[in-house]
């Protein structure tokens, strides 16, 4: 069985899980479908593994639908969590998945100090600049003039770039794409399980359901490719204007990469 | 059905024989001894002392590992995360890092995670007094966690008990999978004085078997390690037997909070530790009822007021939580006039209450200790009722 494909990476899943609780058309699926392939053409074994997830849309992608060890706690808490896990057994792989909210709001300061510790974690941030779960409320990384439950006239507050904020607190391995750049997404999560430090990767997942109706932003699908025409890649990055990038997100390996 | 578990003996890491210590010195030894092999904390008066002397006494073990946290929140976390992954894993605060620990308590508590908290009460609220004792914590350990629980708390009086009842908190924790509090007072922590350290340390091992689920089935379940190969579901939210998330299920939930109250109601006694000081000779005149530091004054009071021929006794809490209502109210029923001493307004009083009506209470909340001088008029007016 080809690692990657489809019914191998069936075999990585407790479908027995299934349907996730994933509204049509979110992204955070793509992500899960992304994560699998990454670990099944990585050479570790998934019993090797341990999920570490917290509260909201994103605490779900691994839990409990991957067939290892999940750590589901407190909203805000999971990298908190793991860093415990992660100092008493050095065998394990773990993998921190986390929305937005999760890990850029109330789980901030556990953010940049487990950055700051370079502790050999892969962390995964399903940033889709919602608050999905609770309805749609504003978040730290929901972006200028955007419409949600708590900013009836847009949101006025400025967004974290996390992938930077990352940097900045001393990961070093950062990247960030989105759940339409798959093919590098899971390339990224590749390396980012490979690398013996703290790897950041943020990936864009689109809401359609409180984001997207709300801001009339069209079907998942317009959303989806919404969310490529502002995707830059770094190299071409380089070459735009502050102007030009206006209103862009850069993605590639930010720090670390090849 | 009770999981048998036997307890197992281990080499005492000090040497045998008299020590003289500090309480929170004496803690950190006593959490040692019992084999705790992860530590997570962040620096507070007055239990700064316990981390400090952890992170010098663990460099010099093999196998131990110190983590000095961004906020009590992640160090309570990291606890989790550590005991999960297979360690005895402790943390230690005072009251207002004790309050942001109450998150992840709740989330130790659904899960069923061993681990000890070791709270030195200074005077509150908040920030209050910082190098003032207090008891003030009682209600918030027994209550401050959101929804329905059980959950044990010792209450040390001594440096002598800063040792052994951390063993015993630990030795619980694990027999329980329960988080057990050691709620000490500044007093106690900052305490120098002597005490005895046995050659070995008796206490009991989770059962990590696998293949058996691990939040149902028996009343207290064996608690395999990630990278056993369990696939194991840890989640805060209500679950089943294996850890599958039951959010809607009525019975999920009845069944979960029933198991967790149960496992430690119907083993309050074999975890219940009192002592009872010149109660013999009943009907008393005086019952004090007292734990930590406070207990120390009520028992000097107590032989003062036998050297002046006056019938006083001391039932001594050593475990707070669950409460000792049984005990309590048996000693209670021999006593003519029941006084609860505390540093605090009354909060193990309301539980004396509950099964002698007619006690009443001796508080002091200006974070200076009660001294055996302030008790002797309250037996004098007793003997003269």
């Amino acid at each position: 069985m080809k690692p990657g494909s489809n019914a191998s990476i069936m075999r990585l899943l407790r479908t027995e899980t299934f349907p996730t609780p994933f509204c049509p058309g979110c992204g955070h699926g793509i992500l899960l479908g992304a994560l699998l392939r990454a670990i099944d053409e990585s050479p570790w074994p998934l019993e090797r593994y341990l999920f570490v997830s917290g509260i909201g849309c994103a605490g779900w992608i691994p839990s409990p639908h991957i067939a290892a060890d999940t750590l589901h706690v407190t909203h805000g808490r999971p990298l908190a969590f793991a860093t415990g896990a992660r100092m008493v057994n050095p065998e394990l792989k773990i993998v921190v998945i986390g929305g937005d909210g999760d890990l850029a709001s109330i789980g901030g300061n556990h953010l940049i100090h487990a950055a700051r510790r370079d502790l050999d974690l892969t962390v995964l941030c399903a940033n889709n600049e919602t608050y999905g779960m609770t309805g749609g409320q504003v978040t730290p990384t929901t972006p200028l003039g955007v419409q949600t439950a708590t900013t009836l006239q847009g949101n006025r507050e400025r967004p974290l770039d996390l992938a930077r904020l990352a940097e900045a607190a001393g990961a070093t391995y950062v990247a960030r794409y989105s759940v339409w750049h798959t093919r590098l997404l899971i390339r990224s999560i590749r390396r980012a399980l490979a690398h013996p430090g703290f790897a950041f990767i943020e990936v864009l997942s689109p809401c359609p359901t409180q984001a997207g109706r709300r801001n009339r932003l069209g079907t998942p699908a317009q959303m989806l490719r919404a969310l490529n025409e502002r995707c830059v890649p770094l190299a071409r990055s380089q070459q735009m204007t502050a102007e030009e990038l206006q209103g862009k997100t850069v993605i590639g390996e930010l720090v670390g990469g090849s | 059905m009770f999981e048998k578990i036997e307890p197992v003996s281990l080499a005492s890491i000090l040497p045998p024989g008299p020590a003289f210590l500090q309480g929170d010195e004496a803690c950190a030894e006593g959490a040692i001894a019992a084999g705790c092999t992860y530590y997570a904390g962040y620096p507070i008066t007055p239990a700064s002392e316990i981390m400090e002397h952890i992170c010098r006494r663990f460099a010099e073990l093999e196998g131990r590992i110190f983590m000095q946290m961004e906020d009590e929140i992640a160090s309570l976390a990291s606890c989790i995360g550590a005991s999960w992954a297979g360690a005895l894993a402790m943390t230690a605060t005072s009251g207002p890092g004790f309050t942001l620990m109450l998150e992840n308590l709740g989330y130790a508590l659904i899960t069923e995670t061993p681990l000890v908290i070791v709270d030195v009460q200074r005077a509150g609220p908040s920030t209050g007094q910082a190098t003032r004792p207090a008891q003030g914590d009682v209600l918030q350990a027994r209550f401050g966690a959101s929804g329905d629980f059980e959950l044990i708390a010792i209450s040390p009086w001594s440096v002598q008990e800063m040792y052994s009842e951390t063993i015993r908190a630990f030795s619980l924790a694990e027999r329980f999978r329960v988080p057990v509090i050691l709620l000490a007072d500044e007093a106690v922590g900052h305490l120098r004085e002597s005490l005895t350290i046995e050659p070995t340390v008796r206490m009991y091992r989770r059962s990590r078997q696998g293949g058996r689920p691990p939040f149902g089935d028996a009343e207290v379940p064996p608690m395999p390690a990630f990278g056993q190969g369990e696939k194991l579901l840890v989640t805060g939210s209500t679950h089943d037997a294996w850890g599958y998330r039951r959010t809607s299920s009525a019975a999920a939930q009845a069944a979960l909070v029933e198991r967790l109250c149960r496992k430690i109601t119907a083993h309050a006694e074999e975890i219940g530790r009192t002592i009872s000081y010149c109660c013999d000779d009943q009907p008393l005149d005086t019952l004090f009822v007292a734990y930590g530091f406070t207990a120390r004054s009520a028992l000097r009071a107590v032989i003062e007021a036998r050297h002046r021929g006056a019938r006083a006794g001391l039932l001594r809490l050593v475990t707070l939580w669950p409460f000792p209502a049984a005990t309590v109210a048996r000693h209670a029923a021999g006593a003519r006039q029941v006084i609860v001493a505390e540093m605090n307004r009354g909060q193990i009083l309301r539980e004396v209450q509950r099964v002698a009506p007619a006690a009443r209470g001796y508080h002091r909340t200006d974070g200076e200790i009660i001294q055996p001088d302030e008790l002797r008029p309250l037996i004098d007016e007793g003997g003269r009722q």
